[in-house]
């Protein structure tokens, strides 16, 4: 079987993972730009990280015959940060134009502050100005719901949005209805202990069935594998 | 009928044959948790909150009726839609305090 892993952090696996991938039928991936674990202290940074996205991280995947695609932004893990925001925002046009570029993503909000919605919304109006698509993370665990509606109605009362250009990701079983019913596209996310298992994923697919729904692993740094050894 | 009958392509009794010994490994797993609770060396925290919807989750377990996960998903997440006045921590904690809501900082 062939597969594109829709969400996978490729700059934190190592290249046994891609060997991997290639191996079980991984053609292409896409990988959304990311937090590294740890806050940033310039923005400096970000132009070195989308250069390594656009060109490094494809020319590595490209050695195992992936197609290597990528989302860039500020992560919402740091997008409280307002400042950073706005420097970051500033930034990410140049890179727009590379080949394996997107849209903006994963943008979204992480434990659904004021700040964090704003630069949410500020990035929305960065993809809506140079036409992207964009690709949204929804919260962990107890901040999922809270965090999939407060996305899910900021998109919807913004009638540029075309739902159809909207990918929001890391759905479950309370927040996937919500999201599909607006006609949005959605990811299940194969990480079994924050996100969604295996089993589970089959569930909501026999349940919504398959239109506009996706499934990755959105591997990392965490207890998180591509998804060569997940689907076995 | 509830919507989503049906949606299973495989029959109850291929459900059992194939996934009982999965799940029962699992709810053993959940059944050690708790005795390993009450051994604890020091019970202080038997009103944590996290334990709380826990044992809440453990009760929809019980019921007879669909949508299980989505019960149990709804008792571990924060159900209001007001933001935070700023952040508090980076981190989820896997449980919403229902008694306590949220604090702003």
């Amino acid at each position: 079987m062939k597969y594109i892993d829709l969400h996978a952090h490729m700059v934190s696996r190592t290249t046994d993972d891609y060997e991997q991938m290639a191996l079980t039928g991984c053609v292409a991936l896409t990988e959304p730009a990311f937090w590294a674990g740890f806050d940033h202290l310039s923005p400096v940074v970000f132009a070195d990280y989308f250069n390594r996205l656009t060109s490094f991280e494809p020319t590595r995947a490209a050695k195992y015959g992936i197609q290597h695609y990528c989302w860039l932004c500020l992560n919402p893990k740091e997008g409280e940060d307002r400042e950073l925001a706005r420097h970051v925002l500033d930034l990410i046009p140049q890179f727009l134009d590379r080949p394996n570029v997107l849209g903006i993503g994963e943008i979204g909000v992480n434990r659904v502050t004021r700040n964090e919605i704003a630069t949410f919304i500020d990035h929305v109006d960065l993809a809506l100005r140079y036409n992207q698509l964009i690709h949204i993370h929804t919260p962990h665990l107890e901040d999922k719901y809270k965090g999939t509606k407060v996305i899910v109605d900021t998109l919807v009362d913004n009638r540029r949005i075309e739902p159809g250009r909207v990918m929001v990701d890391h759905a479950e079983e309370h927040t996937i209805g919500m999201i599909l019913d607006r006609g949005f596209w959605t990811g299940l996310t194969l990480y079994p202990q924050t996100k969604t298992s295996a089993a589970r994923a089959v569930d909501m697919i026999e349940m919504y069935g398959s239109e506009r729904l996706c499934v990755a692993s959105a591997c990392d740094w965490g207890p998180s594998l591509p998804p060569y050894r997940t689907l076995s | 009928m509830n919507r989503q009958d049906g949606t299973c392509p495989l029959t109850q009794q291929q459900l059992i044959d194939e996934y009982f010994m999965e799940v029962r490994a699992k709810m053993l797993d959940v059944a050690a948790f708790l005795d390993r609770m009450d051994r604890s060396v020091d019970r202080n925290a038997e009103d944590d909150f996290r334990m709380l919807t826990m044992r809440q989750a453990l009760q929809v377990l019980c019921a007879h009726t669909p949508g299980r996960v989505y019960d149990i998903q709804m008792i571990f997440s924060d159900p209001t839609t007001e933001p935070l006045v700023q952040l508090d921590r980076k981190s989820a904690l896997g449980a919403f305090d229902h008694h306590r809501g949220e604090v702003q900082p």
